[in-house]
């Protein structure tokens, strides 16, 4: 049985964790499209699998975020990631098998996986 | 939308894009195959000539296009079963949607994945106070995000992947002791006619 316990225990850990986060100045952003067509498209799954891995990974310079409606309906569900003092990368028409090759080759190796980006797509 | 934890997690973003501190969801199944889903808020509210339009799938708050499926689409999976959509909303003192579905229905869509759906509202949302209830002839689930943040305090967020995982976790055991299976398949062809 999960127990708020283990909430206390996940505290601790995270906090450790929080202390080396605040120094680092390479942290990085993926934003998944949760809008109306993006939820409808499989975003959920997406987004579940980023956390997932992220956190299987332990990466602790990663932010996940949700926002609204990107703009390109037909392509969702849509990720975006921003690597500071890089271009912005568009990954569109995910699916939650597509993930682990984008936490590993970009978010810890800084090299796009460009089949899956918005500019294979078009 | 194929499950109904996904239009959960869709109207329930309409609160937060509202402002709201606090969102309340109750989810109550009664021994007749009634579910009723209910989505409260704090946030802005509407004005009633908005909120006389806001299930017309040509209204939307969004200003990039003249469309909004959210609303429409609930409101058709609600009446495709027997039930019904009501929205009460005051401006200045928050929204209440109330959404009745017969489960055993054949047009009814599963539940889906609830504990999924909630533990990604509260990641997308993680200073937002949430209070979720889904209650079932066999039990309940439950979860206040207030109860968490005691444990948590203000240095670790909601939105952390691990605490989104134990969320989910959590809820999911709950969940499991308190499902009710109303698929139409469990119940006989005379009661879905």
């Amino acid at each position: 049985m999960k127990s708020l316990e283990e909430l206390k225990a996940i505290r601790e850990k995270m906090k450790r964790q929080m202390d080396l986060r605040e120094d680092n100045e390479s942290n990085i952003r993926v934003v998944v499209g949760m809008a109306t067509c993006g939820i409808a498209a499989g975003a959920r799954p997406v987004m579940t699998a980023f956390l997932d891995e992220i956190n299987r990974r332990g990466l602790t310079n990663v932010t996940v975020s949700q926002t609204g409606c990107i703009g390109v309906c037909r392509l969702e569900p849509v990720a975006e990631v921003f690597v500071p003092g890089e271009e912005k990368v568009t990954y569109v028409r995910l699916r939650p098998e597509m993930v682990p090759a984008i936490v590993e080759q970009h978010l810890v190796n800084h090299s796009v996986v460009q089949d899956y980006t918005i500019g294979a797509a078009e | 939308m194929k499950e109904l934890s996904l239009h959960l997690l869709d109207v329930a973003k309409n609160s937060v894009a509202a402002g709201a501190k606090h969102v309340s969801i109750t989810l109550d199944e009664d021994g007749d195959g009634w579910l009723t889903i209910a989505i409260a808020d704090d946030g802005r509210g509407m004005a009633p000539e908005f909120l006389a339009q806001v299930t017309d799938p040509f209204t939307t708050t969004r200003t990039t296009r003249k469309v909004g499926l959210g609303l429409p689409l609930l409101r058709l999976t609600a009446e495709q079963t027997g039930g019904s959509l009501s929205i009460d909303s005051t401006l200045g003192v928050g929204t209440t949607l109330t959404a009745r579905f017969q489960r055993r229905h054949l047009d009814c869509p599963p539940l889906g994945d609830l504990p999924g759906a909630v533990a990604l509202l509260i990641q997308g949302s993680p200073d937002m106070e949430l209070t979720y209830r889904h209650t079932t002839p066999r039990g309940e689930a439950a979860l206040s995000t207030a109860e968490l943040r005691d444990i948590l305090g203000d240095d670790v967020s909601l939105a952390e992947p691990e605490v989104f995982a134990w969320i989910q976790d959590y809820l999911t055991e709950q969940e499991n002791e308190a499902a009710v299976d109303a698929s139409p398949a469990a119940v006989s062809e005379g009661e879905v006619q």
